[in-house]
């Protein structure tokens, strides 16, 4: 695995079967998913480590991921199939502003946890 | 990475105290997607002006106090609230403060306060070639395929990085190579489907599912795909998807050719695209109701020509549902006197924002129609409607008699 964001994080596994737009898709305030037309739909992602085969979708994803690391609700650590710069900086600016880091990781596939 | 001496002033403070953070952002996110330098951009469309919470306002007080000024010329995306049509704002007061704060910090900062989704409608859009730096999925998937511009996907703080700093990691959806078609799309429909709006928002919708992150070549469209119908297409592709460009055989610039398209390499693979997928597409994204309660077009913001055809529908008739057509401020003013016959229909017009993303309506019942795959896709989760789909006729004529009225392949 390689760091896009390093930095040290613990807690289970959630591997989600398809992107997920964290705008729109998911909701800061209780740290669920909440695209109806997601697989996981209703599933929470505070303090897991979520493995997302990639980013999707709205360029707001960042703030969302901002905002989740501020309130606490957030991941505490992403991995990805590909590079996403969206989520990256999302996690950049939150460790600037509140000191507070969600590392993100990008796998290979051989590294990647058998689906649920 | 390599800095050349203007980046590494910019990263020492030389240029501010604002520069100074936007660079170290940049140069941190570049490094993470192993960017080899930086480049020049001519302009920027910042997303981040849209309320999100307080770690949005946060970043950009930030950026303001200290001292945060664009050196490019800078575009503002729908922000949460509708200054034109304040009336229309039904969020709760303390989010519509912090949301005007937000507004104010990136006037503050030097952007063209343009709320608009669709910079590329404004007069001074970009052209074929030049780098830029644009936030808002739809927009970028616009200016990449049909203006030939080049932007990465920006996600929000990272637009307002480059545009305090005119620079950009030189990677991606910038460079030759990573514009190159991986994928081919091939429309396999009967020839009269290309006049059908919905087409193109069905097709943008599979094109998200099939393509994800990568670019594809569309092979099947022609001279119909006009710009409104490529925004339709590109902005249901971002949202279903992570398309940030496309190309398509014989209507965008850098795709003439399926050779062309792809840099002269063989496409990886090709998916085939047929009616019962395309209306699978709009089955998915919302196409039975019981009742209609609200009528939604203009996501992303109405055109002046989609406005004048919207005119042309409406004249001498009258909604019985509330109807909004949201567009940009700009538009609206050189719509001028054509947008009488859509108000004396009833219809409502929301500027600045879009009525998906803060609550705008009393809630109603029924579900809302409209001709948009992004709004049918994201509204559901962001303001709790069912949706479904029409095309605009199907729009107009649903609003009239009140009830859904659905034409053509999607039903």
């Amino acid at each position: 695995m390689r760091a896009l964001v390093a930095g040290r994080a613990e807690g289970p596994t959630v591997v989600l079967d398809e992107g997920l737009s964290l705008w729109g898709g998911f909701d800061p305030a209780t740290g669920c998913i909440v695209d109806r037309s997601h697989p996981q739909h209703g599933e929470c992602l505070t303090g897991a480590i979520v493995w997302m085969p990639h980013g999707r979708g709205s360029s707001s994803s960042s703030s969302v991921l901002a905002e989740s690391i501020r309130l606490g609700t957030g991941p505490a650590g992403i991995v990805l199939a590909e590079p996403d710069h969206i989520l990256v900086i999302g996690s950049l600016v939150a460790d600037f502003l509140y000191g507070v880091t969600c590392p993100i990781w990008v796998a290979d596939s051989p590294e990647w946890p058998a689906g649920r | 990475m390599f800095l050349d001496d203007r980046d590494r002033a910019m990263l020492g403070g030389e240029h501010g105290e604002a520069a100074a953070i936007a660079m170290r952002l940049i140069v941190a996110a570049a490094d993470a997607i192993d960017a080899p330098e930086l480049l020049d951009i001519s302009s920027a469309h910042v997303d981040s002006c849209l309320y999100h919470g307080q770690a949005g306002l946060d970043f950009a007080e930030r950026l303001a106090r200290a001292g945060g000024q664009v050196v490019v010329p800078t575009t503002l995306n729908v922000s949460s609230l509708d200054l034109l049509h304040p009336e229309l704002n039904r969020g709760h007061p303390e989010t519509a403060a912090k949301a005007r704060r937000l507004m104010d910090c990136y006037v503050q900062m030097g952007c063209r306060p343009t709320w608009t989704c669709a910079p590329y409608q404004l007069a001074d859009r970009p052209a074929l070639g030049d780098q830029i730096a644009w936030g808002e999925s739809n927009a970028i998937v616009f200016a990449n395929s049909v203006l030939g511009a080049r932007t990465e996907r920006y996600g929000d703080f990272f637009d307002i990085c480059c545009a305090l700093t005119g620079r950009a990691p030189a990677i991606g959806l910038h460079t030759d190579p990573g514009r190159r078609a991986t994928l081919g799309v091939r429309l396999d429909v009967p020839g009269d489907w290309l006049d059908d709006d919905l087409l193109y928002v069905a097709l943008g919708h599979v094109l998200g599912r099939v393509a994800g992150t990568e670019v594809a070549v569309i092979i099947g469209l022609d001279e119909r795909a006009d710009e409104d119908r490529l925004k339709a297409l590109g902005a249901a592709a971002a949202s279903s998807g992570a398309v940030g460009m496309f190309h398509a055989v014989g209507v965008t610039p850098e795709g003439p050719t399926v050779a062309a398209a792809t840099g002269g390499a063989r496409l990886e693979r090709t998916v085939s695209v047929d009616p019962s997928r395309l209306r699978q597409a709009i089955h998915e994204l919302g196409s039975s109701a019981e009742s209609l309660g609200a009528v939604s077009i203009g996501t992303p913001h109405a055109s002046l020509r989609e406005l004048e055809t919207l005119a042309g529908l409406c004249l001498g008739r009258r909604t019985r549902v509330p109807f909004f057509v949201n567009t940009g401020r700009d538009v609206l003013a050189a719509a001028g006197s054509t947008t009488a016959a859509i108000e004396e229909f009833g219809a409502t017009f929301v500027t600045d924002t879009c009525n998906y993303l803060t609550p705008m309506t009393d809630r109603q019942g029924g579900a809302v129609m409209t001709n948009s795959g992004k709004w049918a896709y994201y509204a559901p989760a962001n303001i709790g409607v069912d949706v479904v789909m029409g095309s605009l006729v199907d729009c107009v004529e649903s609003a009239v008699a009140g009830t859904v009225l659905n034409t053509g392949w999607a039903t």
